[in-house]
């Protein structure tokens, strides 16, 4: 209900726009989709060339594999200068103040209270999630750049490893036999288990599609509102509007930091809150 | 015309690929990236930085109970001290109390030995005086006796058998003696 809604919201402006007299959406997808290109500021276009198949997989890096790896090698050389900070003294400078922030949140607000005690054991993976999820929405805030997590296979694979953490969670704490039968609640009468137990699985796999759909859905809505907003100056072809499409771009370009900070929080905390599930059934 | 769009948007077209196509190069691409970033980072930065972060937190809370304690035991010795100057003067105070009862007594029995020792000396004194008064008088007396003899004997000896006259002198001073 909620996924259509919001492609709904998102056709409205596009909609709108074709309307209105534009041969497609081509050019607002185009900032949007993944693509073989990557634009450079003032320089033109750069084709990522053809790689061989593997498997049957053509595994050519797109522009958003390209933004991934940028953001990827941004969250390593970011966290290896700050541990090497903090190797030579527990005193936090600069870039380690910064991020010491996020980390002690990520443990003391996120880890610690879902996963209880022995959150050390997920923390690796949360702050790995949640770094690499703000760094790529705030990449896509930079111009020229794209917001790899604005993709849904990219989302989707990213649900798919915390998916996986939760059940490997889970199987881990309870035993293989004992988190599958955990599943379902105690005490629920035996005739109400054909229903029970398709609804619990179902429920699994709700989670991660859910978490992937927020994200994907999130990072792209701001980009395609800002577009229409700029595109509307094209379209109704008059300079007057100008002011007002940028006000409102720049309030909504606004609103995408908060979204970027706020939907790397929220997956990983879902996530972090779903592998707590899974260790503590009984709850 | 409204969902023609959308299925336009969603899963066409030329280039890249609609909104909604998923594709399986870039999961792969996804799932190496983020599980080699993982383990190079849980080796290199989150091991050392958690471990960090959790011993400045523990240097904290021991710095902070320690301080706790100092200050306490602090506290103790203080009121030790206090207790212990209070019972210090209040033992000087009794000692310089008893120091000065004892020498009043001191004083007091002194002043009465010297007193008595006065009052012996003068004692002393007044026999020793008496005594000699007594021999210089029995001295006296003698010499009296001897001049009056050798006087009266002078005397007589001009008129007087001497034996005579002795006789008549010494009744003369025994009766002097009786009185």
């Amino acid at each position: 209900m909620a996924v259509s809604s919001k492609i709904d919201t998102l056709a409205v402006p596009v909609d709108t726009l074709q309307k209105s007299g534009a041969p497609d959406s081509d050019w607002i997808m185009h900032h949007i989709v993944d693509g073989r290109e990557i634009e450079l500021p003032f320089l033109g276009y750069v084709h990522i060339p053809q790689f061989p198949l593997v498997f049957g997989i053509d595994i050519t890096p797109t522009k958003h594999v390209v933004f991934m790896l940028i953001a990827a090698i941004l969250v390593f050389i970011t966290f290896l200068s700050i541990a090497r900070n903090y190797k030579k003294s527990v005193i936090p400078r600069r870039l380690a103040n910064f991020f010491e922030i996020f980390i002690i949140f990520v443990r003391d607000e996120i880890a610690e209270p879902t996963l209880g005690k022995n959150y050390h054991k997920f923390l690796p993976y949360l702050l790995t999630l949640f770094f690499f999820i703000l760094f790529g929405n705030f990449l896509g805030l930079i111009p020229f750049s794209a917001t790899f997590t604005s993709n849904i296979a990219v989302t989707s694979t990213l649900a798919l490893l915390s998916f996986l953490m939760i059940q490997l969670g889970g199987i881990r704490h309870n035993g293989f036999f004992g988190y599958f039968k955990g599943l379902v609640p105690h005490g629920i009468p035996v005739w109400l288990l054909p229903l029970m137990i398709p609804v619990e699985v179902l429920g699994l796999f709700t989670k991660p599609i859910a978490l992937a759909i927020r994200l994907f859905a999130n990072m792209i809505a701001g980009h395609i509102v800002i577009l229409a907003l700029i595109g509307l100056i094209f379209f109704m072809g008059t300079i007057f509007i100008a002011p007002i499409s940028v006000a409102f771009a720049v309030f909504i370009y606004l609103l995408e930091i908060l979204v970027a900070l706020l939907q790397a929080y929220i997956f990983t905390m879902l996530t972090s809150l779903f592998i707590g599930m899974a260790v503590h059934q009984e709850h | 015309m409204h969902f023609n769009f959308l299925v336009a948007v969603l899963v066409s077209e030329s280039g890249g690929g609609g909104l909604m196509d998923v594709n399986p190069g870039l999961m792969i691409w996804t799932v190496v990236t983020f599980i080699v970033l993982l383990l190079l980072l849980k080796k290199v930065a989150w091991k050392p930085i958690i471990t960090a972060l959790d011993k400045r937190e523990n240097d904290i809370k021991q710095a902070l109970e320690q301080a706790e304690k100092a200050k306490d035991e602090a506290k103790k010795i203080l009121d030790e001290n206090q207790a212990n100057l209070a019972k210090a003067g209040e033992e000087s105070k009794k000692i310089i109390e008893q120091s000065r009862t004892y020498a009043e007594s001191l004083k007091e029995q002194m002043i009465k030995e010297s007193k008595a020792q006065a009052k012996k000396i003068v004692d002393d004194a007044a026999l020793e005086i008496q005594r000699k008064k007594d021999a210089a008088f029995e001295e006296l007396k003698v010499q009296v006796a001897e001049i009056a003899v050798s006087a009266a004997e002078k005397i007589i000896k001009e008129s007087l058998d001497p034996q005579k006259t002795k006789r008549v002198v010494d009744k003369y001073l025994s009766e002097v003696k009786k009185n």
